[in-house]
């Protein structure tokens, strides 16, 4: 007989229902509600985080002609946590990558995160990028995301530009802007300007399915963001001056920076032996950039911003100045010269005597400048030796000697002007004097200029003693509206002195050591120097500026173990002012032979 | 003539307003489980949505139907309802059409028919008709088996047929013999079984061994130790260590590989988030990224892009998951429970044996059914492909369920008038 009704029983089949639902609702509690990793991994599952790389601006050069564009490319990321099986041998082959580097790639990502995208290949090119687009989905957790790279239509100033590279965990660290995986300027403008010409990256948030097919924008694109293309740069260089210099340094080691002396703005910034910008460019930099950096001649050192050499002879006006301005040198003062027999300083070249400084400047005479130095030393009258020394030294970084230019480059060097600390360690406070530190009145000794400070004394000259901080960006922007202020230095010297000194270098031009290489039309103003070097060979110098009367241009010429500096430095210098004045080129053969030789 | 009349009025609102409602927020979730921008009319029926409302409203003509049919016709014809079920069973097995491993479907035209779903109610039947008999001494032997005889055939079928989830369904009848009079020792028996087979596959069988042997000698501590209590614990024990082995070789043996994984899976031993665990991971995922208030209708991403697989049938519980969040996962769970604890209210009022040992039946295959299905989803049971009544795409469910319903709903519209 069934039971016809069993109340105990029925509570207990009831009391089971019960207690599964209420199970099942406590673990939904505990899923839904209280462990939200859940929900992470749904964001994984569907949501793709895409960044838009904005391009980096363009340059151009002062006369609009581009210098730097961008070329686009294709990195291919992945997100480990979605990689299910794949067809590794076809996806290796496409990608041209061996089964083992594939593995590698994974495993670095999945160690990064398995749930944030890395880069798995960078910068594919639009070929391969073309066979993957149409196998995508085939490929889960892998996406492509489009970059820039820099491309160089002329293989020309690579110093100037530098080069672009992915940052440093240091720098994600320090600025949040950066993540794993951008790009940023490394030297040269590119780091210089950085902020101008990154952008500002924008970032899509995408949906995909499970075949990794996208499917459209999360939330209709309200938490998208547009990436802001860069600015872009117009320099102050003259893209035809660069190439030109850069053609007259090949086979040379040194710099040459042109100035246009009433504004600092760079004409010309180049640094022997270059290399072609496009080398440190994409999945190939970082082979090119090994290579460079064992290249015994350095090609990666921006000489002319960071070499230092003695300035030699083109130092000699800067003792007159001070000669002058101090009223221990007039138009009327003599000294003699003995020629090779001279002492303290013997003389490289033969003239009259005595002499006064107009000679004394065209025949770059040694004893002369001695003199002067040692009678500013000795008796200007500030002190003791050591306070007219200090004097001495304060004039001279007046003119922009021993200290940063303040350019809108960076890794500019200060080069040097020994301090009279420094003396005083070397020998002993009060135990050195205008004899001991003689080699000073030549521009020789522990002096040290770039050839970066070389040129902005030429521009100072040409400025009768003020000068702008030098520098490379002209405008910054598409309508060319934004224009740094950079700031104007005058020195201890007066005006009328700089005259004397520039007839001077007048002089030399047409009377002295310069006057075998003349612009047909154009009078230089400008000084030899002939560096002796204590690591070899002297260095081969030449400063100037031209026109004389109404300067356009200034230019330093440094060129290392070269000799005479009117051999090689000269020349050059003189064939570059000529082709910026007068925009040809009239000695054919001097060219032929500045960049057909090779010194190294 | 006063019962004709009185169809209507003596229906139980409560258990046809639950599944009206079940069966609307089933065809609403289907629409948002495989919604496509393409054919965004909920009754486009080229789509899975559109097909199901065309099952919903033939199901009502089914119901109905019930209603309006004799309601002795039933307890009438149920074995040879039961042996014309069997029978089709048996006719599936030879000429039937295999759809994802199962060779469980009569394919007639554009439409497939699973006898197994319909089995369930003719068996369901057949049981209420063995326990309605008149003189039924349950102490007899013969008695005891012939209800689980008549479990075991179609169950067995259908295990045929390579359809293991269906065939573990008539294992919930063990509710209905428990209500029958069945002792509370054999639902014990059956937790300890459960608890005893998931122990071997965690821990091991000598493990297990080794804690029976140890609470068996504690017990001989502290209990009277007379003959008979001694005889029965050597016997338990016996039957502990013969069961734990036999689960050890019943896996290593009889299960396929995919059960095996899929039963270390849900046990923790293996974490398979590719293969075996795929699933139930991306069932997790769905239904614990909808939150407390989910993330609203027809915004579920997980199973809209397909994530979630099979989420218009068996995962169908992901979707009110991921899009109604707790709150909505709670109503549903609450209205199944609702739904069980009413079929069993009802039949606890019925005075015919016939139509209290249906309801129960009804109840038993609901809940192993409920149970199963969200228990899966949340990564508490194996993942055992068997629909969410009411609530999973499919026709032949949605006939099954409605007729295994509205055959209890008829039975107690006519509780009075058979007396």
């Amino acid at each position: 007989m069934a039971q016809k009704s069993n109340v105990s029983r029925a509570q207990t089949v009831i009391a089971i229902f019960i207690v599964i639902g209420a199970i099942y609702i406590i673990r939904l509690f505990y899923i839904q509600v209280i462990d939200d990793s859940y929900t992470l991994s749904a964001n994984n599952n569907v949501l793709r985080y895409v960044t838009q790389y904005p391009a980096r601006g363009l340059v151009y050069d002062r006369n609009g002609k581009l210098l730097v564009y961008n070329e686009a490319v294709y990195d291919l990321m992945v997100l480990p946590a979605q990689v299910k099986e794949i067809d590794t041998a076809e996806f290796c082959h496409l990608l041209q990558i061996s089964v083992e580097g594939f593995r590698e790639r994974l495993n670095k990502a999945k160690k990064y995160s398995r749930y944030k995208p890395s880069l798995f290949e960078k910068q594919i090119s639009k070929e391969t990028y073309g066979y993957l687009e149409e196998k995508m989905y085939r490929y889960k957790g892998f996406f492509v995301q489009p970059r820039t790279l820099r491309k160089y239509p002329k293989a020309i100033g690579a110093h100037l530009f530098g080069y672009v590279g992915e940052v440093t965990q240091g720098i994600i660290d320090k600025n949040p802007y950066y993540k794993s995986g951008d790009y940023i300027g490394v030297s040269g403008i590119e780091k210089a300007y950085e902020e101008e010409l990154r952008g500002i990256k924008g970032l899509k948030i995408k949906m995909v399915d499970v075949h990794n097919r996208e499917v459209g924008s999360f939330n209709e694109g309200k938490h998208d963001t547009a990436s802001i293309a860069g600015q872009d740069l117009y320099l102050s260089i003259d893209g035809d001056l660069q190439e030109y210099g850069e053609k007259l340094m090949a086979g040379k080691m040194g710099s040459v920076v042109a100035i246009e002396p009433s504004t600092g703005e760079i004409l010309a910034f180049i640094s022997s032996p270059a290399y072609d910008p496009n080398l440190l460019v994409g999945r190939v930099r970082g082979k090119n950039f090994k290579l460079l950096s064992e290249d015994s001649v350095k090609p990666l050192l921006n000489r002319a911003m960071a070499g230092t050499y003695p300035p030699g002879s083109t130092f000699k006006m800067v003792n007159d100045l001070i000669g002058l301005q101090e009223g221990l040198l007039t138009l009327d003062t003599r000294y003699t010269c003995q020629g090779k027999g001279s002492s303290p300083i013997r003389c490289t070249h033969d003239h009259q005597s005595p002499l006064d400084v107009y000679v004394a400047i065209n025949q770059s005479c040694n004893p002369f400048h001695w003199q002067v130095f040692k009678s500013f030393i000795n008796n200007s009258g500030h002190g003791s030796i050591r306070d007219n020394y200090v004097s001495w030294r304060n004039h001279v970084m007046s003119l922009g000697f021993g200290k940063k230019l303040g350019t809108d480059l960076q890794f500019e060097l200060s080069g040097n002007v020994p301090s009279a600390e420094t003396f005083d360690k070397i020998y002993g406070k009060g135990h050195w004097n205008s004899m001991t530190i003689r080699s000073l009145s030549i521009g020789q000794g522990e002096i040290l200029v770039t050839p970066l400070q070389l040129a902005n004394y030429a521009v100072t000259m040409a400025n009768r003693g003020t000068y702008i901080a030098p520098h490379v960006v002209k405008t910054i922007g598409t309508s060319q509206s934004e224009k740094r202020v950079f700031a104007t230095s005058v020195s201890t010297i007066d005006k009328k002195h700089f005259e004397i000194a520039i007839e001077g270098m007048r002089q030399v031009a047409t009377l002295g050591t310069a006057r075998w290489s003349q612009i047909e039309g154009v009078t230089m103003a400008g000084k030899t120097g002939t560096a002796e070097n204590p690591h070899g060979d002297d260095h081969s110098l030449y400063m100037a500026f031209a026109p004389a009367e109404n300067p356009k241009i200034a230019i330093a010429v440094v060129i290392e173990n070269a000799g005479f500096g009117s051999t090689w430095a000269l020349p050059i210098a003189s064939l570059m002012m000529e082709k910026y004045i007068t925009g040809t080129i009239k000695r054919p053969a001097v060219e032929e032979k500045m960049m057909t030789s090779k010194l190294y | 003539m006063r019962e004709r009349n009185n169809i209507f009025g003596n229906i139980d609102f409560p258990l046809t307003g639950l599944y009206l409602l079940l069966v609307v927020l089933g065809w609403l979730n289907i629409y948002a489980a495989v919604y496509n921008q393409d054919y965004n009319s909920i009754f486009d029926i080229t789509q899975s949505y559109g097909k199901q409302l065309i099952w919903i409203i033939s199901s009502l003509f089914l119901g109905l139907l019930i209603l309006l049919t004799d309601s002795r016709f039933f307890s009438t014809f149920a074995y040879l309802i039961y042996g014309f079920m069997i029978v089709l069973l048996l006719v599936v097995l030879g000429i039937g059409t295999e759809i994802s491993g199962s060779k469980s479907w009569f394919q007639i035209g554009g439409f497939s028919i699973q006898p197994a779903e319909f089995a369930k109610f003719a068996t369901c039947l057949a049981i209420a008709k063995f326990f309605s008999s008149q003189h039924l001494n349950l102490s007899l032997t013969k008695n005891k088996i012939i209800p689980l005889i008549l479990m075991a055939i179609p169950s067995g079928l259908i295990l045929l047929q390579n359809d293991t989830g269906s065939a573990l369904v008539y294992g919930s009848f063990i509710l209905v013999l428990y209500r029958m009079g069945l002792s509370g020792n054999f639902l014990l028996a059956g937790l300890l079984v459960v608890f005893i087979a998931i122990s071997t596959l965690m821990a091991g069988t000598l493990f297990v061994v080794f804690l029976i042997l140890g609470l068996a000698g504690l017990l001989l501590f502290f209990m009277k130790r007379n003959r008979k209590n001694i005889m029965s614990l050597i016997g338990l024990v016996i039957l502990g260590i013969a069961l734990t082995y036999s689960v050890e070789v019943g896996v290593e043996k009889m299960l396929g590989d995919h059960q095996k994984a899929r039963i270390n899976v849900l046990l923790g031993k293996t974490l398979d988030l590719k293969g075996a665990g795929y699933n139930v991971n991306q069932s997790k995922i769905a239904i614990g990224s909808g939150g407390f208030f989910g993330k609203g209708y027809l915004n579920g991403t997980q199973t809209k892009y397909n994530f979630v697989p099979e989420q218009s049938t068996d995962f169908i519980f992901c979707t009110v998951g991921e899009e109604w969040g707790f709150l909505g996962s709670t109503v549903v769970v609450a209205l199944f429970i609702l739904l069980l604890l009413r079929i069993v209210i009802v039949a606890e009022r019925q005075r015919s044996d016939f139509s209290r040992v249906y309801g129960y039946g009804v109840a038993s295959i609901l809940f192993f059914h409920f149970m199963i299905n969200i228990g899966m989803t949340i990564g508490l049971v194996p993942v055992i492909g068997i629909p969410l009544p009411f609530f999973s795409y499919g026709g032949s469910s949605l006939w099954a369920f409605t007729i295994l319903l509205f055959i209890f709903i008829k039975q107690d519209v006519n509780r009075n008038a058979l007396l």
